[in-house]
């Protein structure tokens, strides 16, 4: 079978088992996109802005586990890929970037619409190609996926000039069934002995804690995760990307560590004195301070990526260099084997003192306001959701509140840009989960101001049938800035604001969706009962929320776990002063 | 900060090189020296990094090196015994009086002149990069007109090798 290369690249799609393709056209793909219209097989997206497209694909590859797959035309569409390839590069989705380019005669002279794609994502890829013959089409296509989807997770941008696709150049087509790297192995084999000494730490352990992460989503090993934490009856939190893995309304579970993780969770954490991290890299918004991070505790760290061993926190007692699901069989295999239990009494009195954080309640805000609370509405969306949607979100304080007030009780199901934090990830997010899941609730957690940011993609949800829901926490502020500068400026909230903030209804509408103001905390249930109930629309609910809450609790930059700012007292926070 | 010698197998591609320097400068370490050709295996290029850093910077650095998908393989020469070899050229100012001196120095460090003209002597000069320092303080510093240096490559001492 002779094909021409556009050919060859939709079909190796096609075999790779790819359902969509997020994208947009332009000159360099050209030759590509009449091969799309030539096939059914790939089901093209069409998005407003590229940004969008890689958006849609991380969303749907958060959602699904299958990688996602872009396609844009070189130069601009190849930039404003950019972003959304180096969303996914910190959150390590896998990705598959295919970017069209000036013909190869050409390439190096600036011609038009050209820009070295290779050479700008290099640092934000895990790898990336350009093809310079149309006979290795099918192969490097086999390599990027291999690549994105093996070890460590991540995008792979593949640059193909345009002359590679032309329709008159045919070459026969086989799809490689499987591919070697002699320069990329990424299957690891953990030594017994580490697994030994990891158990034997653990069940020594008088304070211990379980830290796990985005990791323990990407490697499918929740229900390991979940065994190996209720054998053991030790408490665990999650960060950010971790939430999800374990089920959040376990009494086992502490809530979220870091910045703004629960007063028990970083407490917890300050005073173990046995840690084991899973699949989880120490960034720097858990750990705080990295003088003062946990400073009583031995720290067991399971990762895939060696680099990610002892790159901030330097002091491991047990590196344990693996995908954590076998690591956590092995792990469950070797407790089951263990004579020793862990000591009950030491259990007991650590628990008791965890309870006694608890009871803190860090996460409490004023229920009596006349003013909408961001948190209420969290709460709200979680109930009338029954706790069973899909929340993607955009960034800053919004995304904090889904994250402390949902309570995610399943992997895959919470979808935020946890790394780069890029706003505008959230509405093509939810575009590609509900894509990947027609019949699911799918919710986009959002501010007016990251909103704004890929606003245009309504248009794609209107086209592609995805019925999202959009809960806009509009409280005319970017909220996290404006958080940042009352507690560490005095106030002057230096352009944290817009003066002019679109009809947010009548923007939906336009839009061809419905769009629903809510200015009064009793209209919040209704309408998200009204929302969820209208399957077969988007909704974009537009919440007048109140402008000066806060995000609590809050470790602030530069300061340790057990020094965390709490909500002073309970009660509006509109009487203090603003700009 | 140690100094250490970083030998890395890498595909020999297009943009290898460039993936290990902008590796360096996103990260913040720094290259003291590279050099990198293809080996008796067309594709395959060995590249020879000379860095600096504590133990955990060069941890890192060797694991971060590690990841990037075109290299196959790496050793840090520093962790056992080495030879190590720099070239340089250096282009010296003479003078009937200072000929006999600048030839006598050159004889010591085992140097040889390439080129002569009645106002200058080419030297060649190969050795650590320590002696090669070595050489260059030697000769009075206004009359070096320049200086090349192939930046150090290094190998094992002993039968092991970094091979495929």
């Amino acid at each position: 079978m002779e094909l021409s290369g556009a050919q060859i690249l939709l079909q190796s799609l096609a075999d790779e088992g790819v359902e969509y393709i997020f994208g947009y056209p332009g000159g360099a793909v050209l030759h590509i996109y009449d091969a799309i219209f030539q096939q059914e097989a790939v089901k093209h997206i069409l998005v407003r802005h590229e940004q969008g497209a890689t958006h849609a694909a991380d969303g749907y590859a958060r959602a699904t586990g299958k990688p996602g797959v872009v396609l844009v035309t070189s130069g601009p569409g190849a930039t404003n890929a950019v972003t959304g390839i180096a969303t996914a590069y910190m959150d390590s989705i896998p990705m598959v970037v295919i970017s069209g380019q000036v013909s190869s005669p050409v390439i190096g002279s600036d011609a038009f619409q050209e820009v070295d794609m290779v050479g700008i994502t290099r640092p934000c890829v895990k790898h990336n190609f350009l093809v310079k013959d149309v006979t290795k089409l099918a192969e490097t296509i086999k390599k990027a996926f291999y690549v994105a989807t093996t070890g460590r997770p991540g995008p792979v941008v593949v640059d193909i000039p345009k002359d590679i696709t032309a329709p008159n150049i045919t070459v026969p087509y086989k799809y490689p069934k499987k591919i070697a790297l002699r320069s990329y192995n990424p299957i690891i084999n953990v030594p017994k002995e580490q697994i030994k000494a990891a158990v034997e730490l653990l069940l020594n352990a008088n304070k211990p804690m379980i830290y796990s992460g985005g990791g323990v989503v990407l490697g499918e090993a929740s229900a390991e995760l979940t065994e190996f934490t209720q054998q053991l009856g030790y408490p665990i939190t999650n960060t950010l990307m971790g939430l999800g893995s374990y089920p959040a309304t376990d009494k086992q579970f502490v809530g979220m560590l870091g910045m703004h993780g629960t007063y028990e969770a970083n407490m917890a954490m300050h005073e173990s004195d046995v840690i084991i991290a899973i699949g989880a890299r120490f960034d720097d918004r858990v750990t705080g301070k990295l003088d003062e991070f946990c400073p009583y505790a031995k720290i067991i760290h399971i990762d895939i990526d060696p680099a990610s061993i002892s790159k901030t926190i330097k002091k491991i007692a047990i590196p344990i260099v693996g995908d954590v699901k076998p690591v956590l069989k092995q792990l469950l295999e070797c407790l089951k084997d263990s004579k020793k239990k862990p000591n009950k009494k030491a259990l007991d009195a650590w628990w008791q003192q965890i309870n006694e954080w608890r009871s803190v309640n860090s996460l409490e805000y004023d229920r009596n306001s006349d003013l909408i609370k961001p948190q209420y509405v969290i709460e709200q969306l979680y109930q009338v959701t029954k706790g069973d949607a899909y929340v993607t979100s955009d960034v800053g304080q919004h995304q904090m509140w889904a994250a402390q007030y949902y309570h995610f009780d399943k992997p895959r199901r919470w979808i935020n840009s946890g790394g780069l934090g890029t706003m505008g990830f959230g509405l093509p997010a939810a575009i590609g989960v509900k894509l990947a899941f027609p019949e699911a609730d799918v919710a986009c957690v959002t501010g007016e101001a990251s909103i704004q940011m890929c606003i245009q993609e309504l248009s794609t949800a209107l086209q592609f049938k995805t019925p999202v829901k959009i809960i806009n926490l509009n409280n005319r502020y970017m909220g996290m800035v404006r958080q940042w500068q009352e507690f560490s400026y005095e106030c002057r909230y230096s352009h944290s604001y817009m003066d002019t903030i679109p009809d947010f209804v009548k923007l939906a509408e336009a839009y061809g969706h419905v769009g629903i103001r809510i200015d009064k905390p009793e209209q919040v249930r209704p309408a998200l009962e009204q929302a969820f109930a209208m399957k077969d629309r988007t909704v974009f609910l537009d919440i007048m929320t109140d402008r000066t809450e806060n995000v609590y609790p809050m470790i602030e930059a530069g300061k340790g776990h057990h020094d965390m700012k709490l909500r002073v007292a309970l009660g509006t926070s509109t009487d203090r002063e603003l700009a | 900060m140690m100094r250490h010698i970083i030998s890395i197998l890498i595909e020999n591609e297009s943009g290898a090189l460039s993936r290990v320097a902008g590796l360096f400068s996103a990260r913040g370490y720094n290259i003291e020296s590279l050099t990198v050709a293809p080996t008796e295996d067309p594709s395959l290029s060995r590249m020879t990094l000379v860095t600096r850093g504590s133990e955990d910077i060069i941890a890192q650095i060797t694991k971060q090196l590690n990841k990037l998908i075109d290299v196959v393989k790496l050793i840090d020469l520093a962790d056992s015994p080495h030879i190590e070899r720099e070239l340089m050229m250096v282009k010296i100012k003479t003078t009937e009086q200072t000929r006999n001196d600048i030839r006598s120095v050159v004889d010591i460090f085992r140097g040889r002149i390439l080129d002569v003209t009645p106002s200058s002597y080419v030297v060649e000069m190969t050795g650590s990069s320590e002696k090669l320092d070595a050489f260059t303080a030697a000769i009075n510093h206004d009359t070096i007109i320049e200086v090349v240096r192939s930046g150090a490559t290094g190998i094992s001492r002993g039968e092991k090798g970094l091979h495929l």
